[in-house]
Order: structure tokens, then sequence, then C-alpha cells
């Protein structure tokens, strides 16, 4: 049941991320509506297949690999479908969805058994520590697509090429402002995963700090955001500068969720 | 259906014929009223504009009806024949619904899309409604042209590009700063493609104005017609600051504005984007501050090729309204179509009545002390029995579209219907 809702979901998604990749090449407002309403149709068969493992498994299915790449899935479009209802930027699918796509996908490969919790991570603070590390993933990573976007514009904009894709394109301005709020999101966010993760690993291990490389790597993806904030708010850092850090901020997350379980020996790495 | 368009565009005939076949002012009436006197036209209306000049008209014999209307426009305008007969060009039937639909779309208008010609084939219709030159047909015509117009206007984007310089920049400025409400503005110089430019950026909400110009009269002079302030020429880089839109048109010969100077500006700015639009020939801003970041710098031949691309957009849009054109004239076609039925339709209902009518009185005068109540049963059967004979041939007359030429004479033979009562 359980295998058979994930499937559902991947293939809306699936189809969703199509149309918005044959929507970036030709398309007009009509494809952009069938993409967010089967976007909106794989997210509820997501969700559905997410309680059903929450209710199989008793605790929050994050437990592994499959269920954690597709819990991040599931967070960045509840982000995009947020956007979407408040800036209405059709588009804005095209470069969101794929990434969903991916993760997805990721999670399709992997191993989909239950498994039961180890005993250390049976404790709140799972649900504490994990809602603000993936809330934090899936606003850097939406903040990714909408960076890629400003950075797309700009170059539209600099060079003179003005049609097609320019005008789906929103403004300069407001993928800026779009990208300024997920930061301002996504950085406490991380910062609150990180407090929280060192007061767990305290209860847990007996030590906050242990220079595990997932923490090492949320330090490293911390400091990067943090810059972006810390130049927003004193100079007036470039819009520009700031969409590319937070394209290069995003794939310091992504080495940070999925590199680090395949390249290190963590505490972190899922069973 | 026996319309007809006779005219001629910007496309067939250049501006000297057209001047001289023009309706304008007073002409206009004068002209439509003469037109009614033509022999042979049940219908006409009549559109001058300074690219067109079209008549539309409804006749029972078109090729006499053009005839006698290209004598018209030659007497009128006391111009021969043959100087403009070869420039116009004439549609009928449905080609004439086309050209009706494609002309209030502005799908045949110099610019594509441009919006206006709806409001002067609106004007010329109503005009012609006024001086009841018009009937069923030409009405009905005008109605379905403002639809078509209509939808083609909100199925495709055929008016969303910006095809002029002074709109493009509009568009532009608002892919940066999404509103203009609230962003400030300066007029560098003056011609009448920045002041245009300007004006557009005033009415899409641009606040704070300041005009800069070599002799600080003129500066005053355009900045009260902006509402604005005048600055100094020697204080604008200082005021650029606070300027987030620049449009620049001077005539100095060479560059007024540096790299330099703007990478100061843009750190006094704290790098907020500034659009800064150069019309001047030759130009008077460093094309190279383009290259620093959050400045967006366009001159004049970059807006023409915008303006180039929009127009090359509006002709692929131009190709889905064409399509949307095809089922509007069906329709129409349709409709004229049934009308045409209409006649004979009626033409039998009398028949029908005319012949019950006909029985009733001999059935009265054969049962004169027949009562009341029982009459009165006898004319609804009689009423009955016509309407229930009548109901099937009334409806395949208004509805088989392809064979009711032939099913007309069928019916006519069959009914023995005179050929005089379809007039």
């Amino acid at each position: 049941m359980g295998t058979i809702l994930f499937e559902l979901a991947l293939t809306g998604y699936f189809a969703a991320a199509m149309i918005g990749i044959i929507e970036l090449f030709r398309g007009g407002r009509e494809s952009s509506r069938l993409m967010i309403v089967i976007s909106a149709a794989g997210f509820i068969l997501h969700t559905a297949s997410i309680l059903y493992r929450f209710f199989a498994g008793g605790h929050l299915p994050v437990a592994s690999m499959h269920e954690a790449a597709s819990f991040f899935a599931w967070c960045v479009v509840l982000i995009y479908f947020f956007l979407e209802l408040r800036y209405k930027i059709g588009i804005m699918g095209s470069f969101i969805l794929p990434l969903v796509l991916m993760l997805m996908l990721t999670s399709a490969l992997l191993p989909r058994a239950i498994v039961p919790l180890s005993p250390v991570l049976r404790s709140h603070w799972l649900w504490i520590h994990t809602i603000f590390a993936f809330t934090s993933n899936a606003a850097f990573a939406v903040a990714f697509g909408v960076g890629t976007m400003y950075l797309m514009q700009e170059y539209y904009l600099k060079s003179k090429h003005v049609s097609g894709l320019f005008k789906r394109l929103p403004s300069l301005q407001v993928l800026d402002e779009i990208n300024n709020k997920l930061i301002n999101i996504g950085f406490p966010f991380l910062t609150m995963a990180i407090i929280t993760g060192s007061l767990w690993a305290e209860s847990a291990w007996g030590r906050f700090w242990s220079w595990d490389p997932k923490e090492v790597w949320s330090l490293i993806t911390w400091f990067i955001y943090a810059v972006v904030l810390h130049l927003r708010l004193t100079s007036g850092w470039r819009k520009k500068r700031a969409a590319i850090l937070s394209v290069i901020g995003f794939i310091a997350v992504m080495f940070t969720f999925i590199g680090v379980n395949f390249l290190f020996k963590s505490a972190h790495t899922f069973q | 259906m026996n319309l007809f368009v006779i005219g001629l565009n910007h496309k067939t005939a250049s501006v000297d014929i057209r001047e001289r076949l023009a309706f304008s002012g007073a002409k206009l009436e004068e002209g439509l009223l003469a037109l009614r006197q033509v022999r042979g036209l049940t219908e006409v209306a009549l559109l001058s504009t300074c690219n067109r000049v079209e008549i539309y008209a409804s006749a029972e014999n078109i090729p006499e009806a053009v005839d006698a209307v290209t004598d018209f426009l030659a007497q009128f305008h006391s111009i021969g024949r043959t100087e403009f007969e070869k420039f116009l060009y004439m549609r009928k039937m449905s080609e004439a619904v086309r050209h009706v639909f494609r002309v209030a779309s502005s799908l045949d208008s110099m610019i594509i899309g441009e919006p206006q010609i709806l409001g002067q084939l609106k004007d010329a219709f109503e005009f012609a409604l006024a001086k009841k030159t018009t009937g069923v047909v030409l009405n009905r015509l005008m109605k379905k042209a403002i639809s078509t117009a209509k939808r083609v206007r909100t199925e495709t984007r055929i008016a969303e590009n910006a095809v002029s310089i002074s709109f493009a920049a509009v568009e532009l400025a608002k892919k940066i700063f999404t509103v203009l409400s609230g962003k400030s503005f300066m007029l560098l110089g003056a011609g009448e493609m920045a002041e245009l430019a300007a004006r557009h950026l005033l009415n899409n909400g641009v606040t704070d104005v300041r005009v800069a110009n070599r002799t600080f009269d003129r500066a005053c002079e355009l900045a009260n017609e902006f509402c604005g302030c005048a600055i100094r020429f020697e204080d604008f880089i200082s005021s650029l600051v606070a300027t987030d839109i620049l449009i620049c048109s001077t005539g100095a010969p060479s560059y007024v504005l540096f790299r330099e100077q703007m990478l100061q500006i843009m750190k006094q700015r704290k790098h907020r984007p500034v659009f800064i639009i150069d019309i001047s020939v030759p130009r008077n801003i460093d094309p190279e501050i383009n290259k620093i970041d959050n400045v967006y710098l366009y001159n004049v031949d970059d807006l023409q090729e915008v303006v180039d691309t929009n127009i090359l957009e509006r002709k692929k849009e131009a190709a889905r309204a064409e399509t949307i054109i095809d089922e509007e004239v069906e329709k129409f076609s349709h409709w004229a179509s049934t009308l045409d039925s209409v006649p004979v339709i009626v033409a039998l209902r009398q028949k029908a009545d005319d012949i019950k009518k006909e029985e009733i009185e001999k059935f009265r005068n054969r049962c004169p002390d027949l009562d009341q109540d029982k009459m009165e049963a006898v004319e609804s059967l009689a009423n009955a029995i016509t309407n229930k004979l009548m109901h099937n041939p009334t409806i395949a007359l208004r509805e088989s579209a392809e064979d009711r030429e032939m099913m007309t004479i069928v019916i006519k033979k069959l009914y023995g219907i005179d050929g005089d009562d379809d007039e």
C-alpha cells in the first residue's frame, strides 16, 4: 500500500517535471497550470504514503535514506506550493519539480523496508531535530531553484536576450525577494537543527560535538549562508552574488545530505 | 448572405492614393448618405482611417454593386477609376466576414495587435447604425467582429509585447523592478522619444522625477510638465545615487557618464539595481557600464532589437489568432445561411396558415349551428395538424447547411410557393 502510493506520487512528479522541462523550451500558461495540478495530485499521494509509513513504523519516516530523501522532496514541494500560492509564478515549477523528481528517484532506488529505529534515536529530539533540518534543507533547495532563475533572468537582461523564457520569468526584484525570504527561513532553521542536534548528541552520546562528517559539513553550509545573510544586512549585498551563493550553498546542502553518507562513516549514516 | 467588402489599405495603396480616397471629417457622413443611394445596396457601412478606406455592404447582385460602388468612389472623390481601381481589393460572402474579423482583431494592421483599429471600426459601424444605413446582417457582423477581436485578445498574446521603443523601456523596467510605483526616475536631456518614454514611466507609477538639462530653463520647463524637480546638469551624477531609472538623451558629442563614476555611485547605492536607457546618438553613456553588477544599460539599438523580437512574436501569435477567426467565420456563415432560409420558412408557414383559415371558414359555413365550444375545438384541431405538419420542414430548413439550397427549391415546388415570396 505504502509502495503503491509512493510509486503513484513518483509518477505524478515525473509527469509534472517533464511538463516543466518542456515548458522551459516552449509552453504557455495552459501547460504551467497543468504542471501545478499534476504535482498537487502527486503531493497528496506523497503525503498519504508518508502518513502510511508513519503509522506503520510508529515514528517519523526519516530512519532510512529512502525515507529521508522522500521526506526531503515532500518538504520541497510544500514550500514550492506556498510560494506558488503567494507569487503565482507558473514557470517556477520548471526549476523546482525536476529537483523534486531527482530526490524522489534517489529515494526510489534505495531499499524501502521499514526499519526499526535504533534505541539511541528513540527520542523526542528526533522530531525536533529532523523537522528543523529538513525544513532548512528544503528552503535552501527552493532557494537554489529561485537563484538559478535569478541568474538566468539576469543573464537575459544583461545580454539583451529578450524573447522566450525572459518573458515568462518574473522580475529580478521578485526573484531576489523570494530568495531572500527562503534564506531568512532556512538559515535560522539550520541553526536550530545544529543546536538541537548537539543537545541530542549530548543526551544520547554524552558529547555536544564530535566532529562527525555530517556535523562538519552542516557547519560549512551554515557558514556559507551566514556570509550571504551578513553581507545582505551590512553592505547591501549584490543580488547576483547572493543568487550565486544560494546555488553554491545548496551544493553543500546536498553533499551534507547525500555525499556524507556514501563517502564517510558517520553517526548520521542511515541503516 | 450577400455581403461584400471593397477597399484599399496600407498594403495595397500608397498614402497619396489613400488620402485622395479618404472620407475625413464631414465627408464621412456625406459619403455614407450618398452610398445609401447607390443602387443595389441593401446595407452599407463606411470605414475611413489613415491606413484604410473600406466599404462594407450587402447587395443582391454583388458584381453590379461593386461596380456601382467603384463608380461612386470615382465620382465622390473626383478621381479617375483607372487611377485607383488596381489598388482595390474585394472580398465577398464568408471571405468578407473573415476580412472584417481580421481587421477588427488587428491582424491586418500595420503593427499587428495594435488596438486602435477596433475602436475605429466600432465607431464606423455605430455611425452607420445611427444613420440607419445598416440592417440585420451588418449589425450582427459588427457585434461578432467585436467579440471575435476580444477573443483574439484574451486567447492569444498578440497584444502583450511592446512594439514601440518607449513601451519596450517600460516593459524592461518591469522585468527589473516588478512595479514602477515608488521608483525614482531621471530624465537627462530632452527629445521626443525620451519624453514619450518618460510619460509612459509616469503613467506606470514612477513617482520621484528629476530633470537635468544643459539649459536650466528647459529643465524647469520639462520638470513642470512631469511634476518633478529640475536639477543642474553638473549635479546629475550625484543625483544618480537616488535614481532607479535614468533616460539619457542629450546632444553631447561624447560620453557624459563613465564606468569609474558609475562604480562609485553603485557603491553609494548599496548596489540597488539601476536601469539606464541611453537613446542619444552618439551614445552618451559608456557601454562598459553594462558590465557592472546590477546596472542594466540599453541603448537605442538594443531597444529597437527588443521591439523587433516582439513584433516577430506577435506574428507567431497571429497564426493562432487565424484559427480563432476561422471558427468565428464558420459560426457567422452558419447564422447567415439560416437567414437565407427564413423567407421560405415564413412563406411556408403563411401558406399553411392560409389553408387552415380557408378550411375552417368552409367548415363554419357548412355547419353554422355549431356552438362556440365545438367550434374552438375544431380550430385547435386544425392548428395542431398544421403545426405538426410544418414542424419537420421548418427544422430541416433551419438546420441543414449543405443542401439548403436544394431543399428550398424542393419545398417551394412541393408546396407551390411562388418564387417571389422569398424576397
